[in-house]
This record gives C-alpha cells, sequence and structure tokens, in this order.
C-alpha cells in the first residue's frame, strides 16, 4: 500500500532505496517523497520548470557541463505501485529531465544508473550505461522486492553499453528497448510496446545538429582569441591606419568560428564529400574567398586567409564528429590522419604568407 | 535525409548460421541495417552502419560481431596525443548529442 507524503523523509529509510546521500534530494524538480512497502523514495515532478530549462541551456553552452548530473538511485512519477513499468535513465540531468517531463500522467519507477553525469548513448559507448553498472543498480536499490513484474524498459540508445540476455541472466528481469526519442514513450506506451522504424532511427536533423552547435561555440574561445591576436598583428605599425589594416583581417579569422560550428552543421548534409574536415575547408575557404573579395585585399593577404581558414574550419568541422550520429570511428580515424599534414602545411604556409608580406610590404 | 560517412560498417560481420532469427538487432539497431527475412537477419545498411556495437552485445546467439567504437575525432586526437585508445569526454562530445532532449 503506497502513501503520499509531503514530509521530509527519514534518512535511514531514504538511504534503503539505494541512496547514499540525502542532501543530493532536497531539488525544487522533486515534488514530493512516497513511502512505498516502507521505503522512502523520491517523486520527481513531470513538468520542466525554468530552472531546469535554464540549466539545459547552460549546460547545452558547456556550462559546468560534468556536473549536470542528478544522483542514482529509484525515483518515482505520479503514483505508481507494484505492477507499473520501470524507466531506466542515465544520470545527466538532460537525460533524466527528458525521461520525467515524457511520463507526465504516467504512473511509472525510474531507475536513474551512475553514467557519471553522462547522457546515455556515450555513456553506453563508454560502457558507464552498461552491463555492469545495471546489474549492481537493480541489486542496490532492491528492485525486485518493489515491483512485482520483471521488465525493464531502457532507452534504446542503451543497447550499446547493456546486454539484455546477461541482464535477464544476473537479474531475472527481461530488458525491453524502448525508443530512441524520450518524447515517443506515450506513442509506444500507446501502441502496445510496438516500435515503428521512426522510434527506432537515430536522426539527424537541422534541430538536432543545432541544438549541439553551442558547445563547439564555446569550446572555441582559443581560435577566436588567437584570430583577435593574429588581426592586431597584421595591421602594425600601430598608427591611425592600424585599426582599417586589422579590421579586415579580424573579420575574416574571427568569421572562421562561425563558418566552422554554426554554419556547417547547418549544412552539413549539403556539403561536398563524407569528410567532414572537407566539408569545413569548403566552407572556410569559400568565407575567405568572400572576405577577400567584399574588402578588397591583396592577393597576398587573401591568400594568407584562405590558408589559414580552409584548415582551421575544417577541424572545426572534424570535432564534429562527436557530436554526430553517423559517423563510426575507422571513418574519424581516417579523417583525422589523412588531413593531420595538410592542415599543418596550410596553417603554416599562411602564416608565412601573412609574415612575408609584412617584411617585403606586398 | 539519411547521411553516409566514410568507411561504414566494414567490421560489421554476421553468421548467417547462427543467427536464430530473433530480431533483437533489429530491434536496437538506430540506422535500419538489419532485416529480417525467412527466419534469419540479413544486413540490408551495411554504408549506415556506425559501429556502436548494440547489435553484436544483444545477439543471444552471438552470430554477429563488429569492431565498437566512437566516431569521434577529438577522441582520436586525445588518444594519438597519450599513445593510447581514443579517449571520450573531456570537454568533448560527450554530455552533448542527447538524442533524446530533442523535444
Amino acid at each position: 500500500m503506497s502513501m503520499l507524503l509531503n514530509r521530509k523523509p527519514d534518512p535511514a529509510q531514504t538511504r534503503q532505496a539505494g541512496f547514499l546521500m540525502l542532501e543530493g534530494l532536497k531539488k525544487p524538480w522533486v515534488e514530493k517523497f512516497m513511502v512505498f512497502k516502507g521505503r522512502t523514495i523520491p517523486v520527481a515532478a513531470t513538468r520542466l520548470s525554468c530552472a531546469d530549462r535554464w540549466g539545459s541551456v547552460k549546460a547545452r553552452w558547456g556550462y559546468r557541463r560534468m556536473r549536470y548530473s542528478v544522483l542514482p538511485g529509484l525515483y518515482a512519477v505520479g503514483a505508481p505501485a507494484e505492477a507499473s513499468p520501470v524507466f531506466v535513465s542515465a544520470n545527466y540531468k538532460m537525460s533524466f529531465d527528458a525521461l520525467r517531463s515524457s511520463l507526465a500522467g504516467v504512473d511509472a519507477w525510474i531507475l536513474v544508473l551512475d553514467t557519471k553525469g553522462i547522457n546515455v548513448w556515450c555513456a553506453a559507448g563508454k560502457g558507464s550505461f552498461g552491463t555492469k553498472e545495471l546489474l549492481g543498480r537493480i541489486a542496490s536499490t532492491k528492485l525486485a522486492a518493489v515491483v512485482g513484474h520483471r521488465t525493464l524498459i531502457l532507452p534504446q540508445l542503451g543497447a550499446s553499453g547493456v546486454s539484455a540476455p546477461e541482464i535477464a541472466r544476473g537479474s531475472g528481469f527481461r530488458v525491453e528497448w524502448g525508443p530512441v526519442r524520450a518524447c515517443d514513450i506515450k506513442a509506444w506506451l500507446a501502441a502496445g510496446g510496438r516500435k515503428d522504424e521512426t522510434m527506432r532511427s537515430v536522426t539527424f536533423y537541422l534541430r538536432d545538429r543545432m541544438a549541439v552547435a553551442p558547445v563547439e561555440i564555446a569550446h572555441s574561445w582559443p581560435i577566436l582569441l588567437a584570430a583577435l591576436a593574429l588581426a592586431a598583428l597584421h595591421g602594425l605599425p600601430a598608427d591611425g591606419a592600424w585599426f582599417g589594416r586589422s579590421f579586415p583581417a579580424a573579420i575574416l579569422l574571427l568569421g572562421i568560428v562561425p563558418a566552422g560550428t554554426v554554419v556547417f552543421p547547418a549544412l552539413l548534409p549539403w556539403l561536398p564529400s563524407r569528410a567532414f574536415v572537407v566539408k569545413g575547408a569548403f566552407l572556410g575557404a569559400l568565407w575567405a574567398l568572400f572576405c577577400g573579395l567584399a574588402f578588397g585585399m591583396p592577393w597576398l593577404e587573401a591568400a594568407a586567409g584562405l590558408c589559414l581558414a580552409a584548415p582551421t574550419a575544417g577541424f572545426l568541422a572534424m570535432n564534429f564528429t562527436g557530436a554526430s550520429t553517423f559517423t563510426c570511428q575507422p571513418g574519424a580515424l581516417l579523417e583525422v590522419e589523412r588531413s593531420f599534414w595538410p592542415m599543418i602545411t596550410s596553417i603554416a604556409a599562411g602564416l608565412a604568407l601573412a609574415i612575408g608580406g609584412k617584411i617585403f610590404g606586398i | 535525409m539519411k547521411l553516409k560517412y566514410l568507411k561504414n560498417g566494414q567490421t560489421l560481420a554476421l553468421d548467417a548460421g547462427a543467427c536464430v532469427g530473433c530480431g533483437a538487432c533489429v530491434d536496437v539497431c538506430p540506422h535500419a541495417v538489419f532485416k529480417i527475412g525467412g527466419g534469419k537477419a540479413r544486413i540490408v545498411g551495411r554504408d549506415y552502419c556506425m559501429e556502436c556495437g548494440a547489435c553484436a552485445r544483444n545477439c543471444p546467439a552471438g552470430a554477429l560481431s563488429v569492431k565498437a567504437g566512437v566516431g569521434c575525432a577529438a577522441a582520436i586526437i586525445i588518444g594519438k596525443l597519450r599513445g593510447t585508445a581514443p579517449v571520450c569526454g573531456e570537454g568533448g562530445c560527450c554530455g552533448e548529442s542527447e538524442p533524446s532532449s530533442c523535444c
């Protein structure tokens, strides 16, 4: 018999539910605590607050992203009972938020694994959203004593880390692979747990690509600083015409970052070649040519800009392989190995042209 | 639009003799690489395989094998700098590309 309470939980009881610390549960998104079979279990809200959404925005921009986590353990949404479904999630807060906000009106248990604050798919690739962690978490939360059934619903993308046959052998629980996206859960439940091709497929549409762009921008500050420094040096000597000489170079060099981190993911499907580095270099070169024409740069300066912009935008684009949803390791390795020396050579040539142009006053 | 990359699915191998046709691979593959026909799985979309390893890990018959790894240039570069296998998750992509947070 379950009972919903609006009081502070008893520390000892909370520990029974698989939590080691109580402090970590005093969160605005914990609506209340319920007592079920003598155990106190936090009930998570299914509506995201402004604070939750703002937290996602900050994490998308990389701010304290590695610490954006929730405590692993057993949670409830709604008013679950013995027969209620168990959903398994990662302890990256954005993953947990995606799941709980997709369960409005559903009475369910959520088993949060310790994935070190990493999302389901990446954690599955590393093995922290894995067979061993899930078996351990089933045992430490005494899940078998909470629910009467023996079925766990896992996000499909967890399958690269979790072996359903091994979970069945090790715990008696049968793994059911839910949809890829949490927002499809209700439709999936309504369809009696049958997935269609869309629910099963990973996409990389414009909105998916742009959602992962901010962190790439946030990681590009060293390039922006280097661009400013180079442009300032290029404008020397520091006389009245310094700004006039520095400005076009600054625009060309600074523009490489949005070209490689925003325009590149936006245009990804339509850029030439399958190699990300080539797609990015193409965009960087186009940008340098555009700036050269728009500012009427001397040919040497424009050539230097092109030699710097193409490999830098290519490098930024290549780093996007990790945020994409369709790249494999042998392909990424090929890109890294084939592009290393051409990128270094091009940047060296660009710097040599810029310096040579200054020295010889071309 | 389905996107293709380089060298996709080259390490993916299916032992048709061992396959029991249960469809676990179809269920876990995020890129529709498999189809079941005549009681056996077939590879129908090797070009889309990103070698995540989900199929091999969940095949109850051990009929699938794939050399799983992250398709992340940053992880490969960090690994090369340290002289190790690809290392991911240090300020890189991880924590970001969560498709379940799309909506």
